[in-house]
């Protein structure tokens, strides 16, 4: 409990890390309330054919889109479904690649090496093209864009865990532990991990940025989970036809896209500054 | 001698990383779906037709003899014909992978030509006004969708101030082809209208697709330069009283941008997988928007062939970049 508080008061120290925490906090608290915040909740799968295409105004904060539904309220109820995306994409790809990761690391032989270069294909082709493949064989749903998430992302896991777990190897307290008779079973989940989980953690704020993008990208490419689902990235490619004169429409979208993967990129800079501090921004790798 | 085994050392990688590229989009086409044909075959296949298209494709053999004869086919570059275009999708692709590697290369240089001296900048003067501001420029070029970006870049220059065409790659004829790349060819063959429209075209998709690029090279740009000024041999010649120009352009840049180079070489990856989206949004006819356009029609086949050609493309950039890198950097040599 100590632990989390030393880290959470750090992180509202440093200034983006707070943009990135209200911004994240922001995002949960709209995903729940969905349904009180919203002006029209009843209309994110109705139609209206009355009030299509009606720009911002007191009765629609946001307009409306083509289907005459409040933009605002489809935008809130779409956070639910980025949350939904990215917690279990990037939960399954962190429950895939870490073991991965740690089994590759401890162990020295052609398993190890067999388990890495698997993940270095997946490393080497960019994670939309081989995300497309898969969507594309399983067909748009919202469980088969989060399975093409996560089958592509794991290798970033592994990387990290495999890399953390061979330089600690080499620390004398894992090294007397094992001497003292502890099982590599032991040895890693109750001595490596701990020790190893700030990077993952790291990696894993990054990650949920990275594959809200990704998703947003395969929604909007047709890939996504199928209309009227309020997904942003489908609903900007259902915006275009009616540019420039409904410019609400695509803008809205975009941004909630925007500030969502800023929130969760900001949070892993400071995340890292304060759980990593040999990579710590403001001394060699600023940024 | 040394740089030979260093090629054959690197070769040795790449194989089994392409064989691995195969192995993988084997699995996602033949392996995952309930049945492979009817995907291949399309939505409006009869189940005769089906069969029929199994038993020539080869599918109702075993997977490893499958297999075999996936990799003999693409190392022959056969990857089936386009169910829509009813062409091979070798040359479907072969066709428009130069309009697809003009726009990475524009958007390439347009964020070298910027990003580079914005973060040594950026570095040098650090914590100032500029450095602020790039900072959250830096910060928004990660987090942006590429696809918004380019619709919002529409919606302004084209569509209101009217300053850009919409989209596409021209208006009118193509220059005469010599490379396939517009620009080149209408400036090899002396034809500077062309040279100008195919301009104005490419202005926001390489714009689109540069800003995240942009933002990373000013990142490591930033971070090496800020490396190098706080090693102990800058800190040895400001105490020698060497001028500070001398230290700046002499020795922090020279020694800071080789990791630069390398990041460029990567940036290629950020590039191609953006192209894909950036295409789609100002329907500029390369292999991004070939693979869009496939979704859209479920053309099996052609969806498949991009993957492994994107990827393969991919892989082989990597490769170049890590032997170039060895060639610049004499400490790589040596390992």
């Amino acid at each position: 409990m100590t632990n989390i508080w030393f880290v959470l008061t750090r992180l509202a120290r440093d200034r983006s890390a707070l943009i990135g925490l209200v911004l994240i906090g922001g995002l949960i608290l709209t995903a729940l309330l969905a349904p009180v915040l919203s002006t029209h909740p009843d209309d994110v799968f109705e139609l209206h054919p009355s009030e299509r295409l009606k720009p911002p105004g007191p009765a629609h904060w946001l307009g409306t889109d083509r289907m005459g539904a409040d933009v605002y309220s489809r935008l809130l109820f779409g956070a639910r479904i980025t949350i939904l995306i990215g917690v279990i994409a990037v939960g399954a790809a962190l429950v895939i690649g870490v073991p991965i990761g740690l089994v590759a690391g401890y162990h020295h032989g052609w398993f190890s090496d067999l388990l890495m270069r698997v993940s270095d294909v997946f490393l080497a082709v960019p994670q939309v093209v081989l995300a497309i493949a898969i969507a594309q064989t399983l067909g748009p749903s919202l469980p088969n864009v989060i399975l093409a998430l996560s089958v592509t992302y794991w290798p970033w896991f592994a990387r990290v865990v495999y890399a953390e777990t061979r330089s600690l190897q080499k620390e004398v307290f894992i090294e007397s532990t094992g001497a003292l008779g502890a099982s590599p079973w032991r040895l890693t989940v109750l001595h490596v991990l701990p020790n190893i989980a700030s990077p993952i953690i790291v990696r894993a704020s990054i990650g949920m940025g990275f594959t809200i993008l990704t998703a947003a990208a395969l929604g909007f490419l047709g890939l996504g989970p199928p209309p009227p689902t309020p997904e942003w990235g489908r609903t900007i490619a259902e915006s275009r036809e009616f540019l420039p004169d409904a410019w609400w429409y695509a803008a809205a979208p975009g941004l909630a896209i925007f500030l969502t993967v800023m929130g969760f990129n900001l949070l892993g800079d400071g995340l890292r500054d304060v759980l990593d501090p040999r990579l710590r921004r403001g001394t060699a790798r600023d940024g | 001698m040394r740089l030979l085994a260093l090629l054959l050392h690197r070769l040795a990688w790449f194989i089994p990383t392409l064989l691995g590229l195969l192995a993988v989009t084997f699995v996602i086409s033949r392996v995952i779906p309930a049945d492979p044909v009817a995907l291949v075959a399309g939505e409006t296949a009869t189940p005769a037709q089906v069969e029929a298209l199994r038993h020539d494709l080869g599918f109702d053999r075993p997977l490893p003899v499958q297999f075999l004869d996936y990799v003999v086919r693409l190392v022959r570059g056969d990857m089936g014909t386009s169910i829509f275009t009813r062409r091979p999708i070798v040359d479907d692709l072969t066709h428009r992978l130069p309009a697809t590697i003009e726009l990475t290369l524009a958007a390439m240089v347009v964020s070298v030509v910027i990003g580079i001296p914005l973060g040594v900048l950026s570095a040098l003067w650090r914590n100032s006004l500029l450095d602020h501001t790039l900072r959250v420029v830096t910060v928004s070029g990660l987090a942006i969708a590429s696809f918004w970006l380019g619709i919002m870049l529409q919606l302004l220059f084209a569509m209101r101030l009217g300053w850009t065409p919409l989209n596409g790659r021209l208006q009118g004829f193509p220059p005469r082809t010599i490379t396939g790349f517009y620009l080149l060819d209408a400036a090899l063959t002396w034809d500077w209208t062309t040279f100008g429209i195919a301009l104005l075209h490419l202005a926001l998709p390489a714009a689109t697709l540069a800003f995240p690029a942009l933002a990373t090279l000013v990142r490591f740009t930033r971070a090496g330069v800020l490396d190098v000024m706080q090693s102990n041999f800058v800190l040895y010649e400001r105490a020698m009283g060497l001028p500070r120009p001398v230290i700046i352009w002499k020795y922090i840049l020279r020694s800071s941008l080789t990791s630069t180079v390398t990041q460029i070489g990567l940036l290629f990856g950020i590039l191609l997988a953006g192209a894909v989206v950036t295409e789609a949004v100002f329907d500029w006819p390369g292999i991004g928007t070939y693979a869009v356009n496939s979704i859209l029609r479920s053309d099996y086949n052609a969806v498949m062939g991009f993957t492994v050609w994107a990827g393969a493309i991919f892989i082989v950039v990597n490769l170049l970049v890590d032997v170039a890198h060895s060639l610049v950097d004499p400490r790589e040599r040596t390992t």
